[in-house]
């Protein structure tokens, strides 16, 4: 049973990483503040969410694992505003210029 | 593995540190320094320091951060003119000369250091149980060394009274810097109403885990001044204006009651900031629980920076 967890936790940070590695390739590579945003939130969201699953087997108590959901869930609102706010800053730059 | 990661984090933060103090533009600096503050939090956690992470990420990397993204929203104005002053070759010279020398002094100084380094880390280990807090940071800060800390809090109300008095002498007692507008209904107005209250619960808990486990006012406050900020820009609530007789007392709470819980320890015990026996503990909490609303308001006020605002408006 062990090892099953061990595994699946191996697998889940594994696919949760490579979301973080295209992420950051996205934001690096794609041409606008839009494209870029979009790359930022698969991290933020799958990635972020995928690692959080992956260590849910591993922590002790019931506990720990609801404050790794929450900060999942606050770093999802938080991401989700911000990309909000981004992007209509620089809609609005688009519109000025 | 773990030496390969300590090295890679070691480097990077080299190079964040090169690429703040090389860059041309203030707001590529800032953004550079608020990384670099980040993976400084995570090289405290790698050397079991979760306290001076958890303050270097709320402090160094947020608040710090913060502040300097307002100098840079200030300096927006001049800046474009120094971007294209370049000093002379010599006086460039000399502040390469004077920067070597400092490093090199720094150096010199880490390397004579007594092999051991000298510590009370054994003596602090021994005394904990008698101040009946789990957190040794905790004992250090608020038993052992409590008059460094009761300076610290009456250093920042200084700040802040520095902060102030930049205001012109018509604004003086008004509101501090510019109202914030942001549509009422939009997902910023969401958000600062929906966070507070989880911000709020998360600091008072961080607060109250200061005793056993790393936490304490400092990183609870950051908190609580973060979700007043959050409530301000997003024009919920205006800040007040600073002759407003509640706030000042609020700021004035804190160093107060430690500078009364000293002369109590004069008393009871025949020196200052000297505990009764077997009332430390509770004495902590009270100065904790004082010191709390002082850090917020100060930490919020300073990022809110010099009154700008007659107190009708």
């Amino acid at each position: 049973m062990r090892l099953v967890l061990d595994l699946f936790t191996m697998a889940a940070i594994g696919l949760g990483l490579f979301f973080y590695l295209a992420g950051t390739l996205g934001l690096l590579r794609f041409p606008d503040a839009y494209t870029r945003l979009h790359a930022l939130t698969k991290a933020d969201n799958l990635g972020l969410a995928l690692v959080v699953l992956g260590l849910l087997p591993q922590v002790g108590s019931v506990l720990a694992g609801l404050k790794l959901l929450l900060v999942w869930l606050l770093v999802i609102l938080s991401s989700a505003v911000v990309s909000q706010l981004i992007a209509r800053t620089a809609r609005q730059q688009e519109r000025h210029r | 593995m773990t030496p390969v990661v300590s090295f890679a984090i070691a480097l990077l933060l080299l190079a964040l540190a090169l690429w703040s103090v090389l860059a041309r533009d203030a707001f590529v600096a800032v953004a550079g320094f608020v990384a670099y503050g980040l993976l400084l939090s995570l090289v405290w956690v790698r050397l079991a320091g979760i306290d001076v992470a958890l303050t270097e990420a709320a402090i160094g990397g947020g608040l710090t951060g913060a502040l300097l993204i307002g100098a840079v929203a200030r300096l927006r104005a001049t800046e474009a003119a120094a971007l294209h002053e370049r000093s002379g070759g010599g006086v460039r010279g000399l502040a390469a000369l004077l920067s070597a020398a400092v490093a090199a002094l720094l150096v010199l100084c880490v390397l004579v250091l007594p092999g051991p380094a000298p510590t009370l880390a054994p003596q602090v280990a021994a005394n904990l149980p008698a101040t009946q807090v789990g957190n040794p940071i905790t004992g250090v800060l608020l038993a052992f060394r409590a008059v460094d800390t009761l300076l610290e809090a009456i250093v920042l109300v200084i700040a802040l009274l520095g902060v102030w008095s930049l205001a012109p002498d018509g604004l003086w007692g008004g509101r501090p810097g510019q109202r914030h507008v942001a549509d009422p209904d939009g997902i910023f107005a969401y958000l600062a109403r929906l966070l507070p209250p989880i911000g709020i619960v998360i600091a008072i808990y961080i607060f109250w885990a200061g005793a056993d486990h790393p936490g304490g006012k400092f990183q609870a406050a950051t908190i609580l001044a973060a979700m007043w900020m959050l409530v301000q820009m997003a024009g919920l609530a205006d800040v007040p204006p600073v002759s407003t007789r509640r706030l000042r007392w609020g700021i004035a709470a804190g160093p107060l009651v430690f500078v009364a819980v000293g002369v109590l320890g004069v008393l009871t015990a025949g020196i200052f900031l000297a505990y009764p026996e077997g009332w430390a503990k509770p004495m902590i909490v009270v100065i904790e629980i004082a010191l709390l609303p002082t850090l917020t308001l100060v930490l919020a006020l300073l990022m809110n920076g010099p009154p700008a605002r007659n107190p009708e408006s």
